[in-house]
């Protein structure tokens, strides 16, 4: 048996009533301030170093070995030293274009950045709109959430050949592909951010009377920002990846179909320039989605 | 005569599943123009519950709330709730908080010229022109609060609804913005309708104390008028009799007669 117990709870009272004794304090001088902006530079210059430094080592490290390694006759992979000499041309001159599949690097990437510009565009704007019908209307989640649970295992290359034989062109495939790859995690995450809208947001909009675009407007998307800034940037990592593999199946100018064609013509050291690029342009589009995802949720996510 | 403000016996009850919790049992209050109305009871006694209905956020499973001879069941800007938690948005600044509240409102009956005027005026009523600026993450806590306070003022409320503003700060801080809501109460003779815990902000803010039994079925037990003239003067009702009658009424309502009983 619970024996009730009693909340012995003291008044608020100490809050106001009572007058409080005035008393002078001391007041003590501030210290001088230290002179912060003289030692300044010195100390920038320090930390980048202490950035840059310890990849700069792990890269030359790294080179180090693989030189070693594949520099033995009978290596199956080029050393450094062979891709920089083979690929010598190609990274100097990524601007050519010779008619054909025979174009500087430049053209192929550029090729599949556009591709990943209009697929990844548009499952942005379709997925947050999916993502907030979901995230707003019960019926919405009990409807989708399942069928959206199963799709999203599919693997980006297995939507290729349904894509193919409906579109009959490589180009809306490729876009498709991407398009289907990126969007789950935009719906599923700007879904969760407008389920996590807070309770007293939707009470100041009941009371300011917001109609419902203004409340997406108002309360939703910055509420939610820093969620679908979550999927956007899964998004564009996972189209980034997907981008490669549907190339490679699809043909014709971009990263992807380059490296099958050096594959296929056992230009190794191509096909690590590549893999150097293609690291570098998905590093470069995350850190992207991140500034602008840093610029808009400025405010939201803090407190 | 109608009264301003009537709370019509409202009834209110939970639903979950088979069971069914009523909190708030035959409320009846009225309330007049201009007056300043306390709330207090121990914490799960359905005051929120209360006053979230007059505000139209939940609604009354029995019963009605009727302002100025109209009933009303929907929230809106002609009872402006000042929340507990200030319920600032993060990712405005103070300006734009109150700004938005003021568009909103009065998007046809002010010029935008007008707005940004009534806007700076109400953040300059609750001293807060000076940081606003600054996002809610960058101020005080009481700074919150009286942001809260601003914006909730600029929708001109018929009834002004604050729910335990002052819960969450500091004793001083708390102090400072009491003297504050009690000065605007007196120059611009809002109708104030005040959840609280605490004995003495009742007494020194309000004209009536609404004293509520414990939940569940919670009923208003008793009401005490506070019979303090205005303007009141916390220094001076530290020994002033009426006042000290009044904070024992309600201290004694609420740890003699309906002590909190909580079953452990």
């Amino acid at each position: 048996m619970n024996m009730p117990v009693m909340k012995s709870e003291v008044t608020g009272a100490v809050s106001g009533g009572s007058g409080a004794p005035v008393m002078a304090a001391k007041v003590l001088p501030l210290a001088p301030k230290r002179p912060a902006l003289q030692t300044r530079p010195m100390t920038q210059v320090k930390e980048i170093t202490a950035r840059i430094l310890p990849p700069l080592i792990v890269v030359a490290l790294g080179l180090l070995v693989w030189e070693l390694l594949c520099r033995k006759t009978g290596a199956t992979l080029p050393p450094p030293s062979r891709v920089f000499k083979d690929t010598y041309e190609l990274i100097v001159d990524p601007f050519f274009d010779r008619g054909g599949i025979d174009k500087g690097l430049f053209w192929h990437l550029s090729a599949s950045l556009q591709r990943v510009a209009l697929g990844y565009t548009l499952s942005a704007v379709v997925g947050v709109a999916l993502g907030t019908l979901v995230g707003q209307s019960v019926w919405a989640m009990r409807g989708l959430d399942p069928i959206f649970q199963v799709l999203r295992t599919v693997p980006p290359l297995a939507w290729l050949p349904l894509s193919l034989a409906a579109f009959r062109d490589g180009q809306p495939s490729a876009i498709f592909v991407i398009f289907i790859t990126s969007i789950w995690p935009i719906i599923i995450n700007t879904a969760v951010g407008i389920r996590n809208i807070p309770q007293d947001y939707r009470n100041v909009a009941a009371v300011l009377r917001l109609n419902p675009f203004e409340f997406f407007v108002k309360i939703m998307v910055p509420s939610a920002a820093p969620y679908i800034f979550t999927g956007l940037r899964i998004g564009i990592g996972l189209s980034w990846l997907a981008i490669v593999a549907a190339e490679m199946l699809i043909g014709g100018v971009g990263i992807g179909f380059f490296i099958w064609d050096a594959w296929n013509s056992s230009h190794i050291s191509e096909i690590i320039l590549a893999l150097f690029y293609v690291g570098v342009i998905g590093f470069v589009l995350d850190r992207i989605v991140a500034g602008v995802a840093s610029i808009v949720t400025r405010g939201t996510a803090a407190n | 005569m109608i009264p301003y403000l009537l709370i019509d016996h409202v009834d209110k009850s939970f639903v979950r599943g088979q069971s069914e919790t009523k909190v708030l049992k035959e409320i009846t209050l009225q309330v007049d123009k201009g007056e300043y109305v306390s709330i207090i009871g121990h914490s799960g006694c359905g005051k929120s519950t209360l006053l979230n209905i007059v505000a139209g956020l939940t609604p009354a499973t029995v019963g009605g709330v009727i302002v100025e001879g109209r009933e009303v069941n929907e929230p809106g800007p002609d009872r402006a709730v000042v929340f507990q938690n200030h319920s600032l948005l993060p990712w405005l600044t103070v300006y734009d908080n109150v700004r938005l509240a003021v568009d909103k409102v009065f998007s046809s009956s002010k010029s935008r010229a007008e707005r940004n005027g009534w806007t700076l005026h109400n953040l300059d009523l609750v001293q807060m022109t000076h940081a606003k600026d600054k996002r809610p993450s960058e101020i005080s806590g009481g700074m919150k609060q009286r942001v809260g306070l601003a914006r909730a003022l600029a929708m001109e409320p018929k009834v002004l609804l604050l729910d335990e503003p002052f819960g969450a700060l500091d004793a001083l801080t708390r102090a400072h913005l009491q003297d504050t809501v009690m000065g605007l109460h007196q120059k611009l003779g809002n109708t104030v309708i005040m959840i609280t815990h605490d004995v003495d902000e009742a007494v020194l803010l309000s004209d009536r104390i609404v004293m509520m039994t414990n939940g569940p079925s919670a009923r208003i037990g008793e009401i005490l008028a506070v019979p303090l003239a205005r303007p009141r003067k916390r220094l001076e009702l530290v020994a002033n009799a009426p006042f000290l009658k009044c904070r024992q009424r309600v201290l004694e309502f609420l740890y003699e007669r309906h002590r909190f009983v909580e079953a452990a």
